[in-house]
């Protein structure tokens, strides 16, 4: 559209559109595709959210960094964002109450359309809005908040020293822990929303 | 085997291990980390450029993103088919249902689409705004920054759920924890 095609290589979207093909069926089955689920987390109430990210996070931890000690990816296959801490911590803020409000957040609120919620339609609207809105501000931002706490793209093991595998260890056994606790505490107050999901 | 394709609700273990195994396939064959927010960076840029292509050009976000670059790109090819594969997976189970305005926002704020339409347009706009700033969302931060151990990540997901859960219970309370 401007200088360069409007359309990437075929492959490369081939590739895309497998990818969010699986991702939106797994969004949809894991029931987070649903206004209720995200504000039910929010609420303390039906930790599926949690579930759903945490599993995600430690099961793709272990490979992506399985496949970095066994040679199978590079130190350049890895896709970290800067940390530019005051602008993570704040957006992330701004992030959380947007989501609240709505419902969704980006990917779950373009399943949800899919999964019959009108409004989220109106999310999806407001979040080009959002971008619009951003573009236009962004000369600002980066000036005022984008350069505070900038240490680059860095990892928690290289800012702290320590093998990743502690931190995937630490998160595994947090998950694990707090997960059995939680569906023992589902089981004997089986109202919680949660607990009528079974593999 | 069929009876996993046609059951509404799979374990959310189940479904966060295969967007953890999705994401080994993203970063080793795609050499892509799965992410959704900054495609509508890119619709944005491009609706704009309908309208003039000269805006777009001096906006340097908009420009950092398609100016150089296809608008549709692989991570829009991603979010067109996640909404296929959500509408796949709800069609497969009979589960779709159209969804007006939740039960939790009509107890607390009526019943009246117009109303819910404009909270989730405000909600969407904000979150996007916070995403640009954050560099990332819930897929691109938390999923595939978290499971790289990104510090800017973990950062961004502590901060999005003590904001949300704070906001939540600001809008809804304890009584809301009823109607979810």
């Amino acid at each position: 559209m401007f200088d360069s095609p409007f359309f990437a290589d075929p492959a490369s979207l081939a590739q895309g559109a497998l990818a969010g093909l699986i991702f939106g069926f797994l969004l949809q089955r894991g029931g987070v595709t649903r206004y209720r689920v995200i504000l039910g987390q929010f609420l303390l109430k039906d930790f599926t959210v949690l579930k759903v990210m945490m599993t995600a996070i430690v099961v793709g931890a272990v490979g992506i960094y399985g496949m970095l000690a066994t040679g199978m990816l590079g130190e350049g296959a890895m896709h970290l964002k800067s940390a530019t801490l005051l602008g993570n911590a704040l957006g992330g803020v701004i992030f959380g109450v947007g989501m609240a409000v709505l419902g969704y957040c980006p990917g779950t609120g373009v399943g949800a359309m899919a999964d019959g919620s009108r409004h989220a339609i109106f999310g999806v609207l407001g979040m080009i809005a959002g971008a619009a809105v951003f573009a236009e501000l962004y000369p600002w931002v980066n000036r005022t908040f984008l350069k505070v706490g900038d240490l680059g793209k860095v990892t928690v093991s290289q800012e702290t020293g320590l093998s990743p595998w502690w931190f995937i260890l630490a998160m595994a056994v947090i998950a694990v822990a707090g997960f059995l606790a939680l569906e023992r505490h589902e089981h004997h107050h089986p109202e919680a929303p949660g607990s009528a999901a079974p593999a | 085997m069929s009876n996993l394709i046609t059951r509404p609700r799979w374990s959310p273990y189940l479904v966060g291990a295969g967007i953890g195994v999705l994401s080994w396939v993203a970063f080793a064959w795609m050499g892509k980390a799965l992410g959704t927010s900054t495609t509508m960076v890119n619709v944005a840029g491009a609706i704009e450029g309908v309208v003039s292509g000269q805006h777009v050009r001096e906006t340097e976000y908009l420009a950092k993103h398609i100016v150089g670059k296809p608008v549709f790109d692989w991570q829009f090819a991603l979010v067109i088919a996640l909404f296929i594969g959500a509408l796949l997976g709800a069609k497969l189970s009979g589960s779709r249902f159209k969804e007006t305005v939740p039960d939790l926002w009509a107890w607390r704020f009526g019943t009246s689409p117009a109303l819910r339409y404009a909270g989730a347009f405000l909600g969407g706009a904000v979150l996007l705004f916070g995403a640009r700033m954050a560099g990332g969302c819930t897929s691109g931060h938390s999923i595939s920054g978290g499971l790289q151990l990104a510090v800017s990540s973990w950062v961004f997901t502590i901060a999005m759920f003590g904001a949300g859960t704070v906001t939540a219970f600001a809008l809804f309370g304890m009584k809301g924890r009823d109607h979810v």
